[in-house]
């Protein structure tokens, strides 16, 4: 995975990612022995033993969102979930924020939300306030940069949003 | 008009600070051409054909004289002196260098302007009635919800890549004068049962897929406006296509799910955003409604207007009423015969504002046609502005006639384009270049874009012409009956296309055919209606090779 900021520093990513066959389908599971991420079609496959073997060997619980996959899938399931990645393919596709915005402020998921695939410095005022909290910026690009920039260009926005659940007309004293 | 309080002018000059950045980080290889692309649309940027193309958003065209003298000096210092006023309250630059785009957002926030979202796939420029707060078929000022929506769509992290553009026009007139039939959503204001709100229409555009609008709630409380926009956008930033740039308008995902499904669908949303946090209150409302209180109008006075046969043609054309006694509001034509629609020098600009100044309570609108519009001007004042305006050049009394042409930069600038839409604009202007013979044709709407995308909204011309290319010819195809307002429509197509030489010829071999079969009292669109399209397809194609035949000819 490309370089992981989160809280203001870069971290090492502790996360495998569950790969798919090559048709996209689930292969077997194998009881992992690091904290893994599924793609969905693999969660649909084996989520009850994914679960299970999850809270046997103590370890958190991942999963990996593509842009078209529907959150209210797995509503239910935010409980288990740890860390939730959601893919942008594109960095002008724009699906993942709504997917982020559902997350946070309808279903009132708590875990880490992780932005990954093409996650540029100028996308992350907007990935903050819908709801990410750890961002995998892109090969090539500076953390240093995104660190002390990218995520202060607008000091008071006027939507509410995941970070600032009132809209500005609304603070105002 | 609106002006900024400290929040929106902080927000624009953290904007201005943002893009010398990425300017700066693009120059400096850190941004590629592809990841710069996308940040420079969302502030108005493109790179055309001979230069870049700036585009200033005007927000529900309203504009003061020390905004638009800013706009004189900018077009004067970075660009060769003049600029373009589209048909969706923009102005556009069309030589500046990139490099000196962040000095001139700079120079624009100084005035409490800016060009942020006038371009990519995101909320733009919301539009309305040029005349909104001074038209005497009124209903509700439609400024402060536009302003309050403004604000909304600034800088909104959800939908900032949404899968194409988007745009809203709020009408709050009788009439509709903001298109709203063919907008992403178009707003009707209206009042029922002594309630404020809108029927809020869905999934209309021009463009390569001319859509009409459909009705998704015929009557939404002005308070819910946000909440119930946020649901229409979620639903089409989840489920709008994104494989195709051309199928990825929300009228696309309208008309594949169907109204019903698409209603069914922004409703399961809305019951989870339904009275959220961003329901309007209506201290917000009062708070920008402030702005736009009527200035302090002074009482009726006589207007004895001179003998002059010139100035009473353009108080015919270019005068409009004014739900205040003793106030007109008055077009300035940018359709003077042999300039490009639209544009207006630095110079013309500086005579603007002084204009407004004097007449008009320092402010203007500009309108979707194309024009500029001082809306309070006081009747005895009419002539002494028509002299300054006539001087100026921007007397033209061609306002709804047939040379007061709607037409995009086309070929001559755009790199959408197909053909040119300028040099036919002109040649028909040529071709008609006579006064009495205008008036005496009367109220048409003719609309020329250079390409499907349809930017001068030919669809909705009563004479629509669309330039396209074949086989590396430029070719004209050619619409009738279509129309903007409450009843609006599609033109239809009258047969193969033209090339660009005869156009002038078409346009007259059309005017004729109305000419000959009007009753008294019908406009152009009258006759149409009532003599449908054969009997001006007969004439037109009568004794002509059809634009196919001719093309083959050619090749």
């Amino acid at each position: 995975m490309a370089q992981l900021i989160a809280a203001q520093q870069v971290l090492e990513n502790t996360w495998t990612e569950q790969p798919l066959e090559e048709d996209g389908n689930a292969g077997p599971f194998v009881a992992p022995s690091t904290p893994t991420l599924y793609p969905l079609a693999f969660w649909r496959a084996h989520r009850e033993a994914i679960i299970a073997s999850a809270q046997a060997g103590a370890l958190p619980l991942g999963l990996l969102l593509q842009p078209d996959d529907a959150v209210e899938e797995i509503a239910a399931d935010l409980p288990h979930l740890a860390l939730i990645a959601i893919n942008f393919p594109k960095f002008v596709d724009g699906r993942g924020y709504s997917s982020a915005a559902l997350l946070r402020q309808r279903y009132g998921y708590h875990g880490e939300l992780r932005a990954v695939g093409d996650v540029l410095h100028d996308q992350l005022f907007y990935l903050r306030r819908v709801g990410f909290d750890s961002y995998a910026l892109k090969d090539g690009k500076s953390t240093a940069y995104a660190i002390a920039h990218g995520f202060t260009t607008f000091t008071e926005p006027y939507q509410a949003s995941t970070d600032q659940p009132l809209p500005h007309f609304r603070r105002q004293p | 008009m609106y002006r900024y309080n400290e929040l929106d002018s902080q927000l624009v000059n953290q904007r201005v600070a943002q893009f010398r950045d990425q300017v700066r980080r693009w120059q400096a290889g850190e941004l590629s051409d592809d990841e710069f692309r996308p940040l420079r649309l969302q502030n108005g940027l493109y790179i055309q054909r001979h230069a870049p193309m700036f585009r200033v958003a005007v927000p529900y065209g309203t504009l003061n004289s020390e905004q638009l003298r800013r706009l004189a000096h900018i077009g004067r210092t970075y660009d060769r002196g003049y600029g373009h006023f589209t048909t969706r309250h923009n102005l556009q630059f069309n030589w500046p260098k990139i490099e000196d785009v962040p000095d001139i957002l700079a120079e624009l926030a100084e005035v409490q302007l800016h060009a942020i979202q006038t371009s990519g796939n995101c909320i733009r420029n919301i539009t309305t009635d040029a005349f909104a707060g001074v038209a005497a078929d009124e209903i509700i000022d439609p400024r402060p919800l536009a302003e309050i929506l403004r604000q909304w769509s600034t800088f909104h992290p959800e939908f900032a890549f949404l899968p194409r553009k988007f745009k809203f026009a709020i009408s709050g007139t009788a009439e509709d004068r903001a298109i709203t039939w063919f907008h992403d959503i178009g707003l009707q204001l209206k009042v029922v049962n002594g309630e404020t709100g809108f029927t809020v229409i869905v999934g209309g555009g021009l463009g390569r897929t001319p859509i009409r609008g459909e009705v998704v709630r015929e009557f939404l409380p002005w308070q819910h406006l946000l909440t119930y926009s946020t649901a229409i956008l979620r639903v089409y930033n989840r489920f709008g296509r994104r494989d195709n740039a051309y199928k990825a308008r929300i009228k696309i995902l309208v008309q594949a799910l169907g109204i019903e499904a698409f209603r069914a669908q922004v409703d399961a949303e809305w019951a989870h955003e339904k009275d959220s946090p961003h329901t309007i209150t209506q201290a917000e409302y009062d708070r920008i409604a402030a702005h736009f209180a009527p200035p302090a109008y002074a009482p009726a006075e006589p207007a004895n207007f001179p003998d002059d046969p010139a100035f009473a043609r353009w108080r015919a054309r270019c005068t409009h009423p004014h739900k205040v006694p003793g106030y007109t509001a008055v077009t300035l034509s940018l359709k003077r015969h042999g300039v490009a629609p639209g544009d207006i020098t630095s110079d013309q600009m500086d005579v603007v504002a002084d204009l407004a100044d004097r007449y008009s309570f320092g402010e203007l609108r500009v309108s979707h046609e194309q024009n500029v519009i001082l809306t309070d001007v006081r009747e005895c004042d009419l002539h002494a502005l028509w002299l300054s305006a006539r001087d100026a050049g921007l007397a033209t009394p061609n306002i709804g006639l047939l040379t007061s042409i709607i037409c995009c930069p086309g070929g001559d600038f755009c790199d959408l384009a197909n053909a040119k839409s300028i040099p036919i604009a002109n040649a028909i202007q040529q071709r008609f270049d006579d006064l009495d013979y205008l008036f005496d044709i009367g109220e048409i709407d003719l609309n020329i874009s250079g390409c499907m995308n349809a930017c001068s909204h030919h669809h909705v011309g009563h004479i629509g012409v669309l330039g396209v290319d074949r086989k590396d010819k430029e070719f004209y195809q050619v619409t009738l009956g279509g129309r903007q307002g409450n009843d609006a429509q599609l033109g239809k197509v009258i047969g193969p296309a033209f090339p660009a030489e005869e156009m002038p010829e078409v346009v007259e071999q059309i005017i004729s055919v109305y000419l000959a079969e009007r009753h008294a009292d019908e406009r152009f669109l009258d006759t149409f209606d009532r003599i449908g399209i054969d009997p001006f397809k007969n004439k037109v194609y009568a004794g002509r090779a059809h634009g196919r035949s001719k093309s083959q000819e050619a090749a």
